[in-house]
């Protein structure tokens, strides 16, 4: 087998810079929490990627890629369970979608996607879940909801796939599945104490900015490294992906200006964000005007659908709804619009392509949205059922950092009373 | 002798103080405090949801001075603190009974 070192030195570099965005994300939820629960949050994110990690070798991956379990494009078989057999090639990437990588570098950059899905759902379900259930929810959500996603819309064998729907690096299997996830599991475990009534604003707006900085560098990764490849192709990608995600900021905070506010940072940062997830499946098959088009759309559209949940009544605590399944159907759909073979795949409405590109991909919008959302809720409620997914009512008052983690993230003030309290220190081991 | 008590603006703390030093008060003991008077708090937006802040943040002083200059020390205070904008604060004095200096143990006027 011939491999391309260039291609496989991209594919490799990505991988890291995808992995890089889970701290990033961490970060960027991290600072929009209570101060009681930063560190209980950054520690479901950096969980998230040791549970994955592990899944994805003894099981996931092989679900997801593997060899097509009855021809039905519904989810792969466990012939790569433990990384077994990978020196054979990825089933269905042949002919022009050849890949020219070793499949163990397929593996790795799949599975930092893989990472990043289920801690995205994280900022659903901020500040009140037990620890120990959420990392069983991780295991069984990576098994049962991602992996037939990837394989639907990622495998060229999957059924959306084979469709012809366009799915570049992840509208439906990352950005709509963890929107939809994360309200199923909102749904399940509650609204937070006092919420929406008791203010409970971002405690450290800085650090959100500085996660959201690296989500937007580990983008170029995510985005560019899904053309599997050193080439033209990545570099339309990862143009498209810096255009978006500028437009969508600036689309956030002419929102905020047009209805009478200020520009905040927050704005600023979620805007971007949302420019970055709906150029997520897009960024592959549109051209630069497409790209300034969907990131401003993404921008103003989300900045406008975060405030639904309060009319809702569902508590998603950080907006993982309003931000990534509304940003992320966005991308899909106009897709269907702006697509264009002068890029890559084939052309949308607005250039000569009719409707039917668009209608495929409203077909995968509603079939991955629905999957994730109903299956997420069953996993969720057989847990909340079982063990119980919902933190003790004093638990959440009292914040997840020392409840759950017996940590505390800040020592600047008190610390000298505390150090006249009487207290003192043994080794608990 | 008079305690006098102040809760301004904390902007205007450098004014205060050199109003003070002019009329002679050797010193003073400032405090961080937040309330809310007929100034309401302020409003912080975080992703279109608006938080609104009842307390500000406000300085209190407190000093005690001989009777003679008190109407005058207070007199420096307001014109110090002033701003003429909603919530430029307070000043009020009470008498005070006693007084001692830890280091000497005098009492009363001698103390102040």
């Amino acid at each position: 087998m011939h491999y391309n070192a260039g291609d496989t030195a991209w594919v490799l570099v990505s991988a890291a810079l995808v992995l890089f965005m889970t701290p990033g994300l961490a970060f960027f939820y991290g600072g929009m929490v209570r101060s009681k629960n930063v560190l209980g949050m950054l520690m479901q994110n950096f969980a998230t990627m040791a549970v994955v990690s592990l899944i994805w070798v003894f099981g996931a991956y092989s679900l997801a890629f593997g060899p097509d379990w009855g021809g039905f494009g519904l989810v792969g078989t466990l012939h790569f369970f433990g990384l077994a057999h990978s020196s054979q090639p990825v089933p269905g990437y042949t002919g022009a979608i050849s890949q020219h990588i070793p499949p163990l570098a397929f593996v790795v950059f799949q599975m930092t996607f893989a990472i990043i899905t289920p801690a995205l759902i994280t900022g659903s379900i901020a500040d009140r879940v037990r620890f120990g259930p959420f990392l069983l929810f991780v295991a069984l959500w990576s098994v049962l909801v991602y992996a037939p996603i990837a394989h639907w819309a990622f495998d060229p064998h999957g059924w959306l796939y084979r469709m012809g729907v366009e799915d570049f690096a992840g509208g439906t299997v990352v950005e709509i599945n963890a929107g939809a996830a994360g309200l199923a599991i909102a749904t399940v475990v509650g609204r937070r104490r006092g919420w929406p009534r008791s203010p409970m604003p971002p405690h450290n707006v800085p650090l959100t900015l500085m996660g959201a900085g690296i989500l937007w560098f580990g983008w170029f990764g995510f985005n560019a490294g899904s053309a599997l490849g050193a080439n033209n192709l990545a570099a339309h990608a990862f143009i498209n992906t810096n255009t978006a995600g500028a437009a969508g900021l600036l689309g956030w905070i002419a929102v905020e200006k047009l209805r009478g506010g200020k520009s905040t940072t927050l704005g600023a940062v979620s805007g971007a964000v949302a420019g970055l997830v709906a150029i997520t499946p897009s960024c592959g098959f549109v051209d630069a005007v497409g790209a300034g088009v969907i990131g401003v759309a993404a921008g103003v559209v989300c900045s406008l659908a975060v405030s639904a949940k309060f009319r809702l009544g569902v508590d998603d605590s950080l907006d993982v709804g309003g931000v990534h399944l509304i940003g992320g159907v966005v991308g899909t759909l106009l897709i269907g619009l702006l697509g264009t073979m002068a890029t890559n795949g084939s052309n949308g409405f607005f250039y000569g392509g009719g409707l039917g590109l668009l209608g495929r991909q409203g077909l995968a919008v509603l079939a991955s949205g629905a999957f994730s959302f109903a299956m997420t809720w069953v996993i969720a409620k057989a847990i909340d059922k079982s063990v119980g997914l919902r933190m003790a009512p004093e638990d959440e008052f009292e914040g997840m950092d020392t409840a759950l983690h017996a940590e505390s993230a800040y020592d600047f003030g008190g610390s000298f009373l505390r150090s006249l309290g009487g207290g003192s220190m043994s080794n608990a081991q | 002798m008079k305690l006098i008590v102040a809760i301004i603006k904390p902007f205007k703390l450098e004014d205060v103080r050199n109003a003070l030093t002019k009329a002679g008060v050797v010193g003073m003991t400032v405090s961080e405090v937040q309330g809310y008077g007929r100034q309401s708090g302020h409003t912080e937006v975080y992703r279109g949801a608006e938080y609104q802040t009842s307390f500000v943040p406000k300085l209190k002083i407190e000093l005690v001075v001989h009777d003679e200059i008190s109407a005058e020390v207070v007199e420096a205070i307001v014109e110090a603190a002033r701003t003429e904008k909603i919530g430029d604060g307070k000043v009020w004095v009470l008498g005070v009974e006693d007084l001692v200096r830890v280091r000497t143990g005098e009492r009363g006027a001698d103390a102040v």
